[in-house]
C-alpha cells in the first residue's frame, strides 16, 4: 500500500521525550529476558560443537553421555527433520529451510568451527556441559577456506558439494560461488574514456560481529498434541515462527513463539539458532528445555556480517562532476549462501548522482558462520570503499571533498545503482546541516607533541523497509488504551508505538499501555529490523487508532442520537458537527462505553512497499600517536535525515549507538582467523568492542525532512548511522598521517605500518 | 567445567596439604578471574579449588621501613587504595591499576597475576624491577624465589607439587629512586598488553645521573623479561635523551616477541623501544619527586 | 550434578539486606547462585569470562563480576544486586536518571551499569566525566555508544 501525507508540525505527543513504558522493569531487574525464563520441571540443553572448520563426521558415539544420571535426551543430525531445499520469503531476505536446518545441526559434515554436531538435555547446565564432553565424535578434517579469494581458486575445497551457483543466470556446479549479480546503467566505457579524472582502488574488510551483550537463548516445550511453545529473544516472533516451523517441518499453527525482552540484536537475532534444537530436545525428553549460548559460540556460530573484497573505479569530468562508477564486490556468505550483495548494490552509489554505473557482486561460501543481517547489512562495507574512493578522487584532482559531495548529491529523481529512482529524500538537507553544525565550523585544534590530528567525513545510506505489521487496541473504562503490537522492542519502540496512538487519540503517551504480542495475540508482524519498526508498526498503530476513532464515533452517535458521520473528532474530543457546543472528550467517553455497546476495540494492519530512504553524514576527528600508532577519536558528530523524530532521545540513541559500532568496526573489531579456520579472538577480551573510555561524547544533529509515506513523516533511522563511520575514520586517518589505509581494522598495528 | 570441590582452609599448612593431595587437579583460588575462566573453558580440569582468602598470611598487606609485603590473596584495589604504597611504589600501583576493569581489580591480585604466569601479566614487571621476592610454602618447607625467576613459561611457574605462593616481598626503594609501568593496548582499558615495560631507576643525589636501573618487559617473550643489559647501560650515565634512547634500543633487542592476534614482532619491538623511553622518563620524574 | 558430585557448600549470606541460607554446588558461580538458586534474574549473563560486566554485583561494597565469583565464596558476606537498589520510597537516583536520560536501549547491560555506577558514587560523590568513563570501562554496552549512560550518571550526581 502506498499513500502520501502532508507534513505537519503541531504535535502534542510526537517529538516529546516520555519515559519508556518498559523502563521501570528494566532499571529494577524485573524485566524478563529470554535467558530469565523459568518453567516447572525445566531442564537445560547444550550443544556439542565441531572443533574443526571443515570436517567429515565419520561417527558420533553418544552412549557415555546418554548413560549419565540426569541426562534426558541426546540428539544428532539424524534427529533433524529433513527440510526440503526451498526458498521462502522471510520479509527481510529469504530462507532456505534445508540450509537453515543444516546450519543448526551438521548432517555428515561440519562446515564451520562450532557447527553443532549433537545436543544434550540434562537436569542442569553444569551436568549438560559435562555430558557434552563425553560425546565422542570422529572427524576427517578437511582443508578449509576463510576468505573470498581462496574460496574462488580452482583448487579450493568445495564447502557444499550440492550447491548450484547462479552466475548471471547460468547454473554453476562444483563451486563456492553461490551467486553473481550485475546492475549496469548508461555507457560506462564511454564515460571512463571521456573522464578527466579517474581512480581505481581495492578495499578489504574483515568479518565483524553484531556484538549484542545478551547471548542467544531459547526455551521450548513440545506437548502431547504436538504443539510447540517457544520463548526466546528474537527480533521477530512471527519470522522466528516461520523458521522454526520450516526447520521442524510442522505447520506454523503448531508453533507459538513468545518474544521475551531481548538484549540486543542488530540483525543477528533474526535467524534462529537454538529454538528448533530446544524443541527437539523437549520432545525427546518430554520436559521443557532451555538453552543459553556460550559467548565463544556466539562469535563462532552466529551473526556475523560479511568480510569483503571490493574494487571500485570512479571517473569525473573536469568540473568535478561524478560521471561514472564501477565496482566489483565479493562478500563472504559463511557456510551457506546469502551474503548481502543485493543491499550492497542498492547502497553503494546512493548518496551520489552518477549517470553511468556498473556493479558486479559475488556471494561466496567460506568456512565461517553463515552471515546474518547486521545493521544495514552490506552498506557499511560499500560505504567504506565508495567514500574512501571519493576522497581519493578529490585528492587526486585537487578538489574539496565536502564540496564535491554537495555538488554530486543525490536528490529526488536520482537513479540508485540498482535502477530505483528516489522520491523525496533528505541528502541535500543533511549536507546543509553539516555546513551549519558546530563541529564542522570548529578547528581541529593542535595535537600534543608526538601526535597528529585529522578530520574525515563520509556519507551513509540505507533504503529502509516497510513490510507487514499489526496492532490491536482496546479502550479501558478509565480512559486509557491498551495496545498490543507485533514488533519486538529492542530500543524503546514500544513507547514510539504508544506515542502514535496517543497523538491520534489526543491522550498522553502514558495513557497508552503497550505490550509486545506473541504469535497468538496479534496479527503477523515482520522483524524488528530494516529500520522498519517505528515506520511500519507505527503506521499500523496510527491506523488502529484512527479505526478506533471511527468505532467511537458510532458510540457517540448512539449517545447523542445522531449519525456517526455527523460526529467530529479533534484534539481528543468528539463533537457534533451540527451543534458545536456538544462535546465529549476521549476519557469521558471511555467511562460511558459500557452503556454504549460495550468494549471498543480496533486493529491496524499494513503491508508497506516503500519506506523512505535515509541519508546521513558523519564527521570524525582523530588523534594519532606517531610512535605507537594508537588512535583516539577526539570528536565525533552524526548528522542524519530522520524524517520526524517520534521520541528524539531514542532517535539520538540510534545515531550514537550505530556510530560507535562503526567506530569499533573501523579501529579494532575483526574475526582474526587462524590458518586452521579457528577464530582466534572469540571473546569480548580480544574482540575489542569500544568501551566507555574509548570514546568522546557522540554529538548528534537530527535533520527532520518528513517522509511523505508516513502519516507523521517517520523515516527509518536505525541503520544509516553505522554506514559512514568506517569511511569517515579512514578519511580522518589519511588526513592525519598522509597515508591511506585500505583494509579494516585500521588498528594501531596497521597505522604503525603505514607510518613507516 | 569439571565439577570441583571447594575448600577454604584457614592455615597455610591445611592449604598445602590439599594441594599436595590433588597435585595439578587442585588450584588455589584467590580472585578467580583467571582460574574460573580456565576451569570453565576446560583448560584446567580440577577436582578441588582451595580458597586462600581465609588464611591470614595470604591476606596481609603491610608497608614499612623494611619494605612492602603483599599477601598472595590481596586484591589489586587494596594495593592502589593504600596511600603509602602509592607514594613509595608508584610503579606497582601503575600495574595493579590496569589489570582488568574495576570489577576484576576487586578480586584479582598480584599473587594470582604471578601464578597465572601470563607473559602479559601487568603486575609482574613492576615487581621484577623492584627486585621483589616470592615467598613459597610447600610440603617440604618454605623457600624464596626472585620474582624474575618465578615464571618458567606461559602459564608455568617454579611452584612444585603442593607448593603455595604465600606473599610477595618488595624491598624498600632506595632514596632518589622511582619506578613506572605502562603497556600498550589497542583500547584504553580491558585489554591484554601488546607490549609492556616496567622501569626502576635510582638517581644520584643531584638527580642528574643514574646510579642503578632495572627494566622489565611484558608480552614480548614466553615470560616477562628482565632486560639487564638495557638497565645496566644506564648505570653511571647522565639522565639525557641519548642515554635513555640507548637503553630503549637495548630493551628492544632484549625483546623476543611472536606475531599473534594481538600484534606482530615488528610492532611489539617498536613498542618496547618507545615505552621504555617513556617509562625511564616517568621513573626519573618520580625519582626526582 | 547428580552423580559423583562434590558435596554442596553451606552458605549463609545477606543479599539485598535479606539473609539467605543456601546449599550451593561448589563449582556454581555467584551469578548462577543468584539467578538459579535464589531467583534474582536481574543480574545478567553476557560472557562468563569477566569482560562485559553485565553480571556486576557488589560484595561487601566492592563491585565484582559475579560470573567470576563462586557462590561458595560469599559465605558471611553482603551481596547487593540491581534488585536491591530501589527502596519503598522510590527508585535510586541512578535508576531515575537512566530512565530520564534514555540511557538504555535493549536494557541487558543496564543492571550491571547501575550497580557499577552505584559503586562509584557511593565512594566518590562527584566524579569527573573521565573518571566515570574509566570506572565503567568494565561494562560493555553495544546499543547506546555510552553517551547517554555517562549523562545519566552525571545527572544522578546533581
Amino acid at each position: 500500500m502506498v499513500a502520501t501525507f502532508e507534513p505537519k508540525t503541531d504535535y502534542k505527543v510526537v517529538g516529546t521525550r516520555p519515559i519508556r513504558h518498559d523502563g521501570y522493569d528494566k532499571v529494577t531487574g524485573r524485566a524478563i529476558y529470554g535467558g530469565d525464563m523459568k518453567l516447572p520441571g525445566l531442564i537445560w540443553g547444550v550443544m556439542v560443537r565441531s572443533p574443526h572448520a571443515h570436517a567429515n563426521i565419520k561417527s558420533i558415539d553418544t552412549s557415555a553421555a546418554e548413560a549419565m544420571d540426569g541426562v534426558f535426551a541426546v540428539i544428532t543430525g539424524a534427529d533433524m527433520p529433513k527440510a526440503p531445499s526451498k526458498l521462502v520469503d522471510l520479509g527481510e531476505g529469504n530462507i532456505n529451510f534445508k540450509w537453515a536446518s543444516n546450519k543448526l545441526m551438521a548432517d555428515d559434515k561440519a562446515l564451520y568451527r562450532g557447527h553443532p554436531v549433537a545436543a544434550i538435555a540434562a537436569t542442569d547446565r553444569y551436568l549438560a556441559e559435562e555430558a557434552a564432553r563425553k560425546v565422542v565424535v570422529e572427524y576427517e578434517v578437511l582443508d578449509s577456506v576463510t576468505n573470498v579469494v581462496d574460496a574462488l581458486k580452482p583448487d579450493a575445497p568445495i564447502i557444499l558439494p550440492d550447491l548450484v551457483g547462479d552466475d548471471l543466470g547460468e547454473d554453476v556446479t562444483n563451486t563456492n560461488m553461490a551467486a553473481h549479480v550485475r546492475h549496469e546503467f548508461g555507457d560506462v566505457e564511454g564515460a571512463f574514456a571521456s573522464a578527466a579524472h579517474t581512480i581505481e582502488r581495492e578495499y578489504n574488510m574483515q568479518m565483524v560481529h553484531q556484538g549484542y551483550i545478551e547471548p542467544h537463548n531459547a526455551t521450548a516445550t513440545w506437548d502431547e498434541e504436538d504443539r510447540i511453545k517457544i520463548w526466546t529473544s528474537t527480533q521477530g516472533a512471527f519470522p522466528a515462527r516461520t523458521q522454526i516451523a520450516g526447520i521442524l517441518q510442522v505447520d506454523v499453527s503448531r508453533v507459538k513463539v513468545t518474544p521475551m525482552e531481548i538484549g540486543g540484536g542488530f540483525g543477528g537475532k533474526i535467524p534462529v539458532y537454538l529454538e528448533p534444537i530446544a524443541a527437539i530436545l523437549a520432545k525427546k525428553s518430554q520436559r521443557p528445555v532451555k538453552m543459553v549460548m556460550e559467548r565463544t559460540a556466539v562469535f563462532e556460530t552466529t551473526g556475523p556480517t560479511p568480510g569483503a573484497r571490493m574494487v571500485i573505479k570512479l571517473g569525473a569530468d573536469a568540473n568535478g562532476k561524478l560521471t561514472v562508477a564501477t565496482s566489483d564486490i565479493w562478500f563472504e556468505a559463511g557456510a551457506n549462501p546469502g551474503a548481502f550483495i543485493g543491499p550492497a548494490a542498492m547502497c553503494i552509489y546512493a548518496p551520489y548522482e552518477i549517470p553511468n554505473t556498473r556493479i558486479d557482486g559475488w556471494d561466496v561460501l567460506v568456512n565461517k558462520p553463515k552471515v546474518a543481517p547486521y545493521r544495514a547489512p552490506g552498506s557499511p562495507q560499500v560505504a567504506f570503499a565508495m567514500e574512501s574512493a571519493v576522497d581519493e578522487l578529490c585528492e587526486e584532482a585537487g578538489w574539496d571533498s565536502f564540496k564535491f559531495r554537495v555538488d554530486n548529491a543525490s536528490k529526488e529523481g536520482t537513479r540508485r545503482g540498482d535502477g530505483v529512482l528516489f522520491s523525496k529524500i533528505g541528502m541535500e538537507e543533511v549536507l546543509e546541516a553539516v555546513k551549519e553544525c558546530d563541529h564542522w565550523n570548529s578547528p581541529l585544534g593542535d595535537a600534543p607533541e608526538g601526535k597528529v590530528r585529522g578530520r574525515g567525513i563520509a556519507n551513509g545510506y540505507w533504503f529502509n523497509i516497510g513490510l507487514k505489521s499489526s496492532a490491536n487496541l482496546a479502550v479501558n473504562a478509565d480512559g486509557t488504551v491498551q495496545l498490543t503490537e507485533g514488533s519486538t522492542d529492542i530500543g524503546g519502540s514500544r513507547t514510539s508505538m504508544a506515542m502514535h496512538v496517543a497523538e491520534v487519540l489526543g491522550i498522553g503517551a502514558h495513557d497508552v499501555r503497550p505490550t509486545v504480542g506473541d504469535t497468538e495475540s496479534v496479527g503477523y508482524t515482520d522483524v524488528t529490523g530494516g529500520s522498519r519498526t517505528t515506520y511500519a508498526t507505527g503506521y499500523a498503530c496510527w491506523l488502529a487508532a484512527n479505526n478506533l476513532v471511527d468505532v467511537l464515533k458510532e458510540r457517540v452517535a448512539v449517545l447523542w442520537d445522531i449519525k456517526p458521520d455527523d460526529v467530529d473528532f479533534n484534539d481528543g474530543a468528539f463533537s457534533s458537527k451540527a451543534e458545536a457546543a456538544k462535546s465529549i472528550d476521549f476519557k469521558e467517553l471511555a467511562g460511558k462505553l459500557d452503556d454504549l455497546g460495550g468494549p471498543a476495540t480496533s486493529t491496524g494492519t499494513v503491508d508497506l512497499e516503500s519506506a523512505g530512504d535515509g541519508f546521513g553524514m558523519h564527521i570524525a576527528d582523530i588523534e594519532i600517536d606517531l610512535a605507537t600508532g594508537k588512535s583516539d577519536i577526539i570528536r565525533y558528530t552524526a548528522l542524519q535525515d530522520v524524517g520526524t523524530a517520534i521520541h528524539p532521545s531514542y532517535v539520538e540513541g540510534q545515531l550514537q549507538g550505530g556510530a560507535v559500532q562503526g567506530i569499533g568496526w573501523a579501529l579494532n573489531e575483526e574475526y582474526f582467523m587462524q590458518d586452521d579456520g579457528k577464530m582466534a579472538n572469540s571473546s569480548f577480551l580480544d574482540y575489542r568492542m569500544p568501551t566507555s573510555l574509548d570514546l568522546p561524547s557522540i554529538e548528534t544533529v537530527l535533520v527532520e525532512v518528513p517522509n511523505p509515506l508516513h502519516p507523521y513523516g517517520v523515516r527509518g533511522v536505525g541503520e544509516v548511522p553505522i554506514c559512514p563511520p568506517v569511511a569517515a575514520i579512514a578519511n580522518a586517518i589519511k588526513d592525519a598521517i598522509g597515508t591511506r589505509l585500505y583494509s579494516t581494522p585500521m588498528n594501531a598495528g596497521s597505522i604503525l605500518e603505514a607510518l613507516k | 567445567m569439571h565439577p570441583f570441590a571447594y575448600v577454604a582452609p584457614s592455615t597455610v599448612a591445611e592449604a598445602v596439604a590439599v594441594l599436595d593431595e590433588h597435585g595439578d587437579r587442585a588450584r588455589p583460588l584467590a580472585g578467580g578471574t583467571d582460574l574460573l575462566v580456565k576451569a570453565r573453558a576446560n583448560v584446567w580440569e580440577l577436582d578441588a579449588v582451595v580458597d586462600i582468602k581465609n588464611i591470614p598470611e595470604l591476606m596481609n598487606l603491610s608497608v614499612g621501613s623494611d619494605g612492602l609485603s603483599i599477601g598472595a590473596g590481596v586484591p589489586c584495589y587494596q594495593v592502589y587504595d593504600n596511600s603509602e604504597i602509592a607514594a613509595e611504589y608508584p610503579g606497582i600501583v601503575d600495574g595493579v591499576s590496569i589489570i582488568g576493569g574495576i570489577q576484576v581489580q576487586s578480586r584479582a591480585g598480584l599473587g594470582g597475576n604471578l601464578c597465572n604466569a601470563a607473559p602479559s601479566g601487568d603486575g609482574i614487571c613492576p615487581l621484577i624491577v623492584h627486585s621483589a621476592v616470592a615467598k613459597i610454602s610447600g610440603p617440604s618447607g618454605d623457600r624464596e624465589v626472585a620474582v624474575e625467576d618465578f615464571a618458567t613459561g606461559p602459564s608455568r611457574t617454579v611452584l612444585g607439587k603442593g607448593e603455595l605462593l604465600v606473599s610477595i616481598e618488595v624491598p624498600k626503594p632506595a632514596a632518589n629512586s622511582g619506578a613506572a609501568y605502562t603497556r600498550f593496548i589497542p583500547r584504553n582499558e580491558m585489554d591484554i598488553a601488546v607490549a609492556g615495560v616496567g622501569v626502576f631507576v635510582q638517581l644520584d643525589s643531584s638527580g642528574q645521573n643514574f646510579e642503578s636501573a632495572q627494566i622489565a618487559l611484558a608480552s614480548v617473550g614466553p615470560t616477562p623479561i628482565l632486560a639487564s643489559a638495557a638497565g645496566d647501560s644506564l648505570v653511571g650515565k647522565p639522565v639525557n635523551d641519548e642515554t635513555i634512547a640507548a637503553a630503549a634500543a637495548l630493551a628492544k633487542e632484549a625483546a623476543t616477541p611472536i606475531t599473534d592476534m594481538r600484534g606482530t614482532v615488528d610492532q611489539r619491538k617498536q613498542l618496547v623501544e618507545v615505552l621504555t623511553g617513556r617509562m625511564i622518563k616517568q621513573a626519573v620524574e618520580r625519582a626526582r619527586g | 550434578m547428580t552423580t559423583n558430585s562434590p558435596s554442596k557448600v553451606h552458605v549463609t549470606t545477606t543479599i539485598n539486606g535479606q539473609q539467605h541460607e543456601l546449599l550451593v554446588p561448589p563449582y556454581m558461580s555467584l551469578l548462577d547462585t543468584l539467578r538459579e538458586l535464589i531467583g534474582l534474574t536481574g543480574t545478567k549473563e553476557g560472557c562468563l569470562d569477566g569482560n562485559c560486566g553485565a553480571c556486576t554485583v557488589s560484595v561487601d561494597g566492592r563491585i565484582v563480576d559475579s560470573c567470576l565469583v563462586l557462590g561458595a565464596e560469599v559465605n558471611g558476606k553482603n551481596v547487593n544486586t540491581v534488585e536491591g537498589m530501589a527502596t519503598p520510597e522510590g527508585l535510586h537516583p541512578l535508576q531515575q536518571a537512566f530512565l530520564e536520560e534514555a540511557a538504555l536501549q535493549c536494557g541487558i547491560c543496564t543492571p550491571g551499569f547501575l550497580v557499577a555506577a552505584k559503586g562509584l558514587l557511593d565512594n566518590e560523590p562527584s566524579p569527573s566525566e573521565g573518571r566515570i568513563r574509566h570506572w565503567l570501562a568494565g561494562n560493555l554496552c553495544r546499543c547506546t555508544g555510552y553517551d547517554k549512560i555517562v549523562r545519566a550518571v552525571q545527572k544522578a550526581i546533581d
